[in-house]
């Protein structure tokens, strides 16, 4: 696809010849064959994509200003926002920014669920996207470090002694972690150091993964496999330009919402308070996006085993490919799937519930409940339904579910004829 | 048969990669411990308070290495308690003598061995230490009675330099 492609200038076609760079951008972005059902849930994609260089050019000009100090950190955010021209609108838009970034994976990856988009073939692609997801969270949570707010302190605190649940070891960990014996500025430093860098890993590793996917090229809502350059397909530009671009508005809309009307809705009141190492708020609760995987981690009254379990929540995802055993892709052709993995759903919103309630009585027997049902869904339900489900019929293209009775016999008439 | 044999060039290519993984190794060392607490974190790493102003059933807070500790002048009614406690009943036994070397002054890091918040003092099921996060209950001895935490606050380091200053660390 991308070998035919010949710049128009003279500049262009001489560049080209020496570094065939607009070759794999031109073969990746215009004539690429993608399925031609794509619906908008496919859209989150390059939703994402514009929120991380949204965070990486917000959080360049932020650090322009910002000073990684226990003593001044807090005090350099305050003057971000009072004095700093602009500073307020570049700080809510990288803060509410985390926040939608997290909205659109989560999409983003439900979608995938649905329509078993991380089934043979896609299995690397899949993969890639867990290891971002991961990277994600990390950079997510040493950002919120940084404004050294009281929910800052207390969140690094509470996250960073997870690690003293390693046996042994444990502690040596900790005091390696924190450069001290509690949290403070060497932390702090380090933090930001690594914020900095992992945005740029992601990048590197989005790249990766759209390399990994334009080889077998996208999956769709039939889950079915279409030969490119087919009937099935159409050129990426301009359909799904055009049809991202139309989705990306939409989310702007929601963005702007959030960034001039309720700038402070998802974060905590508790973070306009100044780290104190001497006194934990009454209640320390994560980001909103952290609340169900917290859900689990307070669901085990075992420190280590919470941990462990906490982790694999995560871990398990990039096993899912191996775990769903069935080799239909798309719930929309598995009657019993459709409605395990809207459970599922409805399972992760209500732990997300409930990591923002207090740990105790009737929150902690639910959360254990739902805590145990995310499991069974990837290790009970997933590999069982492969075995007993009976799948409906799979269509032979992409038009054909969408083609009305007589037309599809007409087509079957002229396939037997031309046979 | 031949392929098997031990070459010199065997040797040689062997012995190479085995010296250059150590060497990486070793030079991958300063990049690990350049993180660990560095001298001046560690210089700080003893306090001396004096305990004259602490009247029976008050507590201090007082930092140490970064850390909260709790210094509490108990009452004999606290002593008491704490002594009077079974040792089957506690998830993690300790005497009350082995955790506080004079039993009127009880000195504990005040950090919650669960996920490290500071206990509140003087609250909770055994009117000892009750930690807000997840909540964890001690008693007066600083002991877990009930709770996600694993272990007894932790009794720091410290000596009596004379009837009335400690040194901690």
């Amino acid at each position: 696809m991308s070998e035919n492609y010949v710049p128009k200038s003279a500049v262009g076609k001489w560049f080209n010849d020496r570094l065939p760079l607009l070759n794999l951008i031109y073969g990746h972005l215009l004539p690429y064959p993608t399925p031609k059902n794509l619906n908008y849930w496919w859209t989150f994609g390059g939703i994402l994509t514009f929120c991380l260089v949204t965070q990486i050019i917000t959080g360049l000009v932020l650090a322009m200003h910002y000073v990684a100090d226990a003593d001044l950190a807090f005090a350099s955010v305050e003057h971000i926002m009072r004095d700093v021209n602009y500073g307020w609108l570049l700080r809510y838009i990288h803060s509410n920014g985390a926040s939608l970034f997290f909205m659109a994976v989560y999409i983003h990856m439900a979608r995938s669920i649905f329509y078993g988009s991380y089934k043979e073939p896609r299995e690397l692609i899949w993969i890639i996207g867990v290891f971002i997801f991961l990277l994600m969270i990390a950079t997510a949570f040493m950002g919120y470090v940084l404004p050294w707010g009281q929910m800052s302190f207390w969140g690094a605190t509470v996250i960073t002694n997870l690690f003293s649940a390693i046996p042994l070891v444990g502690e040596s960990v900790t005091n390696w972690l924190w450069g001290g014996y509690a949290v403070g500025s060497p932390l702090l430093t380090r933090f930001f150091t690594l914020h900095y860098l992992m945005p740029f890993l992601i990048f590197a590793l989005v790249i990766l993964h759209v390399w990994a996917l334009h080889v077998p090229g996208n999956n769709n809502p039939e889950g079915i496999n279409v030969v490119q350059g087919s009937q099935d397909t159409v050129p990426f530009h301009p359909h799904y330009v055009v049809k991202d671009m139309f989705a990306l508005v939409v989310f702007l809309i929601v963005f702007a919402g959030f960034v001039f009307f309720v700038p402070n809705l998802l974060g905590h009141t508790d973070n306009y308070i100044e780290a104190n190492p001497l006194q934990t708020p009454e209640h320390i609760v994560p980001e909103w996006y952290f609340l169900p995987f917290y859900a689990i981690l307070r669901a085990v009254p075992d420190k280590l085993g919470g941990v462990i379990l906490m982790v694999s929540a995560i871990a398990i995802l990039a096993f899912l490919p191996w775990l769903d055993t069935s080799k239909v892709r798309s719930a929309k052709y598995r009657p019993l799937y459709r409605q395990f993995v809207w459970l599922f759903f409805a399972n992760v919103i209500l732990l997300g519930y409930l990591g923002a309630q207090t740990a105790d009585g009737l929150f902690l027997i639910i959360g254990r409940i739902a805590t145990v049902y995310y499991f069974a869904h990837f290790i009970i339900i997933l590999p069982l339904l492969g075995y007993i489900e009976k799948t409906k019929p799979l269509p032979k293209s992409l038009s054909e579910p969408v083609l009305s009775p007589e037309e599809r016999q007409m087509k079957a008439a002229a396939s037997g004829a031309s046979a | 048969m031949s392929e098997k044999q031990v070459t010199r060039r065997n040797f040689l290519y062997v012995t190479t990669g085995a010296f250059a993984a150590a060497g990486a190794a070793s030079l991958a060392w300063p990049f690990v411990d350049q993180m660990n607490p560095d001298a001046s974190v560690k210089a700080l790493a003893s306090t001396e308070i004096d305990l004259r102003p602490i009247i029976p059933g008050q507590s201090i807070t007082v930092m140490w290495r970064g850390k909260p500790v709790f210094i509490r002048r108990r009452t004999q009614a606290e002593i008491d308690e704490a002594k009077k406690v079974n040792l089957a009943d506690l998830p993690h036994p300790e005497e009350d003598s082995d955790r506080a070397q004079n039993p009127e002054w009880l000195v504990m890091v005040g950090i919650c061995t669960h996920l490290g918040c500071v206990p509140l003092g003087q609250k909770g099921d055994y009117n000892g230490w009750f930690c807000p996060c997840h909540g964890s209950h001690y008693d007066t001895s600083g002991r877990i009675r009930k709770g996600p935490a694993p272990t007894n606050l932790e009794i720091p380091d410290y000596v009596f330099l004379n009837e009335s200053t400690i040194k901690i660390g």
